[in-house]
């Protein structure tokens, strides 16, 4: 198929067609306007729903609903918007439904600003709503991530019942990549759980998040949990450059990974060995190569846009073995090249020695 | 011998099309054409729905070729506030200037045009030029590429004038693309009934496009990252 020429969002929007999402819910929101744009002009062109709820809370609603009945479903938003939406992803958790949710950060906390961030991390891998419960989160670092991660998502999200969030910035969905759309058939599953009408020849399937009952509602619970460590065991993605013969360990996702890479580049013909964990799963995390990396590297380096979010997820993951020095820019400014070579240089100096 | 676009401008020029097809990267390079051929110019960025991707971005290349910029004081920041330039007006009604005016992507982009295009026809002396990427999923054949094209026209009350060729893939764009996006091109300039006024090409790749006519060379790539 040839390449086309597209802006993350709208990649994200067109690979979620092509996996056979056909009813799309959103609010406006800078910096992921352009999904919900795209949506409205592709969606009645080819029998879908695109609906401009009245607000982020109706829509992650309206998700809950579609996806009760079946269909794959989708909502996107940017940060403060999708604090909105956490409620209903809770729900969809307790609801056992699969959902695809897009959250294109900008910089917070509050209405912040509309400049890329990556500081809704926390938010994303640990609390993304009230309850014991666990989501895939897909970082894409490029504009054709953003679609093959999206077409992905639909897929696992069915796969695992649960919530899939594309957690990307407004530098990724923004910026203008060549792109192929060539993913194949989507992985629909059969979903003899969905609340169709039973047509009097089975038993009617009731989808709810109400348990009153303590001991079915710590069944789930625990069923769940189960489902997650498959999860954890089979899903797990990332990228390693330049790994080989590394001493410094640069972790970075999204954007922040893209500059990493040209910051190695430099520090590279400086002599210093770095080389990159980029981690494409955010939960679940790549804690395992990291652990690995551990017994090679000694100095450990987060570079990302929020205030050393990752920085936990990184020293749990290498049980503080190493030092994890942090380079950050936050905002909705993101940290340049020479910045993260200069954050190496420190990283090298202190060869494995604790701060 | 390729031949290189070579006419004598418009004292206004307007460039509008789907939006991510190249309309300011085509206006950044043709005010800096002006300014080489000796004309005083400026730029107006019209652009109100998108506040990342924007003519501000060129905002060195343009000063420092001596091209008077006018963008909404807000583009770059981190107002998400839909603004117009006041100096805006400077462009219509300074006859003294050579004008560029980037409108913003789609309908709703060129919708903002509208207020100024009294003045334009009025004074009768420009051209209105329809940006078109092939590379773009909404405009991949003639058909949608003209469908997007009046709706533009619908919103700002003024129809275009001529074609700006912009078939691209970003910094990947290779000859053969440019050759390829020719029929393409020629169908959406027959269906509308206008004249191809310039294709924009990598400078890089001129040598490469042996015949073909009126090439108009990019030479600033406006880069968001």
């Amino acid at each position: 198929m040839e390449k086309v020429l597209m802006k993350g969002n709208e990649a994200l929007a067109e690979a979620a067609i092509m996996a056979g999402c056909r009813h799309y819910y959103g609010y406006p929101i800078t910096p992921q306007t352009e999904v919900a744009a795209y949506m409205a002009k592709r969606m009645p062109k080819i029998g879908g729903v695109f609906l401009q709820a009245e607000s982020e809370i109706a829509a992650i609603n309206m998700v809950i609903g579609t996806s009760a009945a079946g269909k794959r479903t989708m909502t996107s938003s940017s940060s403060p918007g999708i604090s909105l939406k956490s409620e209903g992803i809770s729900y969809l958790a307790g609801c056992d439904l699969p959902a695809l949710v897009v959250n294109v950060q900008r910089g917070g906390p509050g209405l912040g600003g509309i400049q890329p961030s990556q500081s809704d991390y926390f938010q994303a891998t640990k609390a993304l709503g009230h309850g014991d419960f666990r989501r895939i989160v897909l970082a894409p670092a490029s504009v054709q991530e953003m679609a093959s991660l999206t077409f992905l998502g639909f897929d696992l999200a069915d796969e695992y019942r649960m919530t899939v969030m594309i957690l990307t910035d407004g530098t990724i969905g923004q910026m203008m990549e060549p792109v192929s759309l060539d993913f194949g058939e989507p992985c629909e599953a059969v979903k003899d759980w969905a609340t169709v009408g039973h047509k009097w020849e089975r038993k009617p399937n009731i989808i709810t998040s109400l348990s009153l009952q303590a001991e079915e509602l710590e069944r789930q619970n625990v069923e769940r949990y189960e489902r997650y460590k498959v999860v954890e065991e089979n899903e797990v993605r990332y990228e390693e450059y330049r790994m080989e013969d590394a001493e410094i360990c640069v972790v970075a996702f999204g954007v922040c990974a893209r500059v990493a890479r040209n910051a190695i580049e430099e520090a590279r013909k400086m002599g210093l060995k770095v080389g990159m964990i980029r981690p494409i799963t955010l939960w679940p995390f790549p804690k395992d190569v990291l652990k690995k990396a551990a017994e090679k590297c000694h100095t450990f380096v987060s570079v990302e846009m929020s205030m050393g979010q990752m920085v936990e997820d990184i020293e749990l993951a290498i049980r503080c073995q190493r030092p994890v020095l942090c380079c950050s820019r936050v905002g909705g400014i993101i940290p340049s090249p020479d910045e993260v070579v200069e954050k190496l240089q420190e990283a090298a100096k202190m060869g494995g020695k604790a701060e | 011998m390729t031949k290189l676009f070579d006419r004598k401008p418009h004292r206004v020029t307007l460039f509008a099309g789907h939006y991510g097809s190249g309309k300011t990267t085509a206006a950044v390079n043709y005010a800096l054409w002006l300014k080489a051929q000796g004309h005083d110019t400026a730029i107006a960025d019209l652009d109100i729905v998108n506040p990342y991707f924007r003519t501000r971005d060129s905002l060195d290349a343009l000063s420092a070729a001596g091209v008077r910029l006018i963008a909404s004081p807000f583009a770059g920041s981190n107002v998400d506030a839909p603004a117009l330039p006041g100096e805006a007006y400077a462009v219509v009604e300074d006859t003294s200037l050579h004008a560029v005016i980037d409108v913003g992507g789609d309908d709703r982009g060129a919708l903002a045009l509208g207020r100024y295009v009294p003045a334009i026809k009025d004074e009768g002396d420009y051209d209105f030029l329809c940006v078109i990427n092939r590379f773009r999923p909404l405009t991949q054949d003639a058909d949608s590429t003209i469908e997007v094209l009046r709706e533009i026209e619908t919103a700002c009350k003024l129809p275009f004038t001529g074609i700006c060729a912009c078939s691209n893939l970003g910094d990947l764009t290779s000859a053969e693309d440019i050759i390829a996006s020719q029929a393409y091109t020629q169908e959406v300039a027959e269906k509308m009934g206008l004249p191809i006024v310039m294709t924009c090409v990598p400078a890089h790749l001129i040598d490469k496009l042996e015949g073909m006519e009126n090439i108009f060379p990019i030479r600033h790539r406006t880069k968001f990252i």
